[in-house]
């Protein structure tokens, strides 16, 4: 973004102002993240930096609070932890069959009623979480599947769908469908034509489609307190009680670990979008 | 005879044109199959409860199915003067079933909703229905208590007749039926509900406008940055996007608390003074620079989307053209992202009007929404028809936004990371 040597004086201070402007608001976008970090090494029972931490005394800081959250009595992380994996892990499975699938019928071009059905396939998404949480509580209540995990997993299945069904859509929009049908030709029936030829293929998009339902069902909370029990617990389940309680430094260590987590999952989908792009054709 | 001999046949003898109809049918069939699985699991699940909840919002069968004979009996009075001895005899009838399942309870809590003060008429006559004697029920009934001798009181039950009823809109609306049937507003401190409502619209709608306004030149910004570098700092965009909301809204909570960061900071460079710490959190500021930290990236990724796509000559042109920067920027490039913009802000529009979880956070009294408040009826105070009724209202709103995104950008259109 060098500016040319012509610039005129005020455009130039246009653009420094410009850039501070950018750079205000990097910061109130990421800062906050970091707050977090140095707070859980706190050996001190305080959500402030003390002045041990200010002076970068190595006394001040300790790893109290992660022994707390693994080994602490009274905070039941692990099972939830647990719970969250196991429960995102199938709501992940779920929602990348049902949603790739769909998206392959949603892609072709005999479809009927596309625009409708994408609305409804979608609408998940768009609806209020709170509208969605109680829709599905009468089900699962109805159905005598509320503090169950398989009610949270279909709950969380309904959530995560449109994800899959977005980022397959946007690949097969890319898709040569001459493939299959030269895979058809020389005598492959579809199921095998989809596992070779297609899967391959769309496998970048499917997989990004996947960790957004993953994420989708680990960081979901409005859904899961309706339908949740005591044994059901969550993760999110446990930050939000926690952080209505009392805010404790334990809960910073726990939040440590999943910022970590998703830096993880988000440098995954970054590689999957560039190799997309990449088989796509698409050069930018 | 001259069209037969025209028509092309397949090998099998039937004409093309049906061998290409019934080819088209199962194409269209095949692709339909592949959907039906998901479309059909979302119906059940989530399309038919959500008719329910329209259904719970309406329905009044509770003291239909209560006071059978006394509706039945009350049909042909005109509810001028006190009803005839038939209708209290029916209402004496139901009574004591009522009392024998133990549900008298339950019907007093209904009523009392449509008027105050059945709730100790109701304990009083059950006290003294058990010594009634057979006949002249209304004398019997009426010595009980003034009020059953009241004819207001018979006319709140007979509004409570109808099956289906569209009181719980109404009182999302802060309004009710009065005794003539009028549709009024409850006075005005009551007025909690549409306080909500508009709190929710003036939240969601200041909230995308920070959202714009920050999100545009960073959008800017990273669309004509040469890509190593934008894509260094696209990582501030996604990195938050990718991370828990509760763990954003924790970090919201170390942030603006009284002894927290932000305060420090303002007392450190003499904005506040030491002992006069401003309340930050638990109130709308809170829920106002959370929600925008939280949203910033739904509006920046449509925004960077359109923008990757306007081609730098444009700009270049306009000012070769004779355009001062500003003005090449007002008439060339800002129009071209329009798209981006509608797409953005409807977007964050939709999020924040339904916001459930930072509000009730960092929001305090002051800053809760609507959404808030239907959980709160879904939780704690059991009245799931209100919360259906607020629910099923905010969803309309949604809808109509929705509808509109589809107009403008359409739905296939949008686009994730």
């Amino acid at each position: 973004m060098a500016l040319p040597k012509y610039t005129e004086p005020h455009y130039r201070i246009w653009h420094y102002i410009y850039l501070t402007i950018c750079g205000a608001v990097f910061f109130f976008l990421i800062a906050p993240l970091f707050v977090i970090f140095p707070l859980s090494f706190n050996a001190e029972e305080f959500l402030s930096f003390s002045d041990g931490m200010k002076r970068l005394d190595p006394d001040a800081f300790s790893l109290r609070w992660y022994k707390d959250m693994i080994y602490g009595t009274k905070n039941p992380w692990g099972l939830a932890a647990k719970n969250s994996f196991i429960i995102a892990i199938f709501a992940t499975i779920g929602s990348v069959i049902l949603g790739t699938v769909a998206a392959l019928g949603l892609s072709s071009r005999h479809m009927p009623y596309k625009g409708l059905i994408m609305a409804v396939l979608i609408s998940p998404m768009i609806v209020p979480l709170i509208i969605s949480g109680v829709a599905i509580f009468f089900f699962m209540a109805k159905a005598g599947l509320a503090a169950t995990h398989t009610g949270i997993v279909l709950a969380h299945i309904i959530l995560g769908t449109p994800f899959v069904v977005i980022t397959v859509t946007a690949t097969l929009s890319g898709f040569d469908h001459s493939v299959t049908r030269a895979a058809a030709s020389l005598g492959s029936d579809p199921v095998n034509t989809f596992m070779k030829i297609t899967l391959p293929l769309i496998l970048p998009g499917v997989i990004s489609g996947g960790l957004f339902a993953f994420v989708t069902s680990f960081d979901e909370v409005v859904v899961v307190l309706f339908l949740a029990g005591l044994e059901n617990t969550t993760i999110p389940i446990q930050m939000w009680t926690g952080l209505r309680e009392q805010l404790s430094p334990t809960i910073l260590a726990v939040a440590t670990c999943l910022i970590i987590l998703s830096t993880l999952i988000l440098v995954t989908a970054e590689l999957l979008r560039r190799r997309s792009e990449r088989l796509r054709g698409i050069n930018r | 005879m001259s069209s037969e001999t025209k028509q092309i046949l397949t090998t099998d003898g039937i004409p093309l044109e049906v061998s290409l109809k019934k080819a088209e049918r199962k194409n269209k069939i095949k692709a339909f199959l592949l959907v039906a699985p998901l479309l059909l699991f979302l119906i059940i699940t989530y399309v038919f409860p959500i008719g329910d909840m329209l259904f719970r919002s309406v329905d009044d069968k509770m003291v239909t199915q209560m006071l059978p004979k006394t509706f039945k009996a009350m049909e042909n009075w005109d509810g001028q003067e006190l009803p005839e001895e038939e209708v209290f005899a029916a209402f004496h009838e139901d009574f004591i079933k009522l009392v024998e399942d133990k549900r008298e309870g339950k019907l007093s809590t209904q009523l009392n909703y449509t008027k105050n003060g059945f709730k100790s008429i109701i304990k009083k006559l059950r006290r003294k229905s058990k010594s009634f004697e057979e006949g002249n029920y209304k004398e019997q009934i009426m010595s009980v208590h003034k009020r059953w001798a009241n004819v207001e009181y018979w006319r709140a039950i007979k509004r409570r007749a109808p099956e289906f009823t569209g009181q719980k809109y109404l009182k999302g609306m802060d309004m009710y039926v009065n005794e003539e049937g009028k549709i009024v507003s409850v006075e005005e401190d009551r007025r909690i509900h549409r306080v909500l409502w508009l709190r929710t619209l003036e939240i969601a709608f200041f909230v995308t406008v920070f959202c714009f306004l920050m999100a545009y030149p960073i959008a800017h910004l990273l669309a004509t940055l040469p890509m190593k570098y934008s894509n260094l700092l696209m990582i501030c965009v996604l990195l938050p996007f990718w991370t828990s909301l509760l763990v954003r809204t924790a970090s919201w909570m170390i942030l603006l608390q009284q002894q927290g960061i932000v305060n420090d900071f303002f007392v450190g460079i003499g904005l506040v003074a030491d002992d006069n710490r401003p309340e930050m959190m638990y109130n709308k500021t809170g829920s106002y620079v959370a929600m925008t930290q939280i949203l910033l990236p739904f509006m920046v990724l449509p925004l960077y989307s359109v923008m990757k796509t306007i081609s730098p000559s444009l700009m270049r042109a306009g000012k070769s053209l004779g355009g001062t920067p500003f003005v090449a920027f007002w008439k060339v490039y800002f129009p071209l992202t329009i798209p981006g913009i509608g797409a953005g802000c409807l977007l964050v529009f939709i999020l924040a009007i339904g916001y459930y979880i930072t509000p009730a956070l960092v929001g305090g009294a002051s800053g809760t929404l609507i959404s808030n408040q239907i959980a709160f009826h879904m939780k704690s105070t059991l009245d799931w028809s209100f919360a259906s009724a607020m629910g099923l209202m905010l969803l309309s709103g949604v809808l109509v936004i929705y509808w509109l995104y589809n107009k403008l950008v359409g739905i296939d259109n949008i686009k994730l990371g």
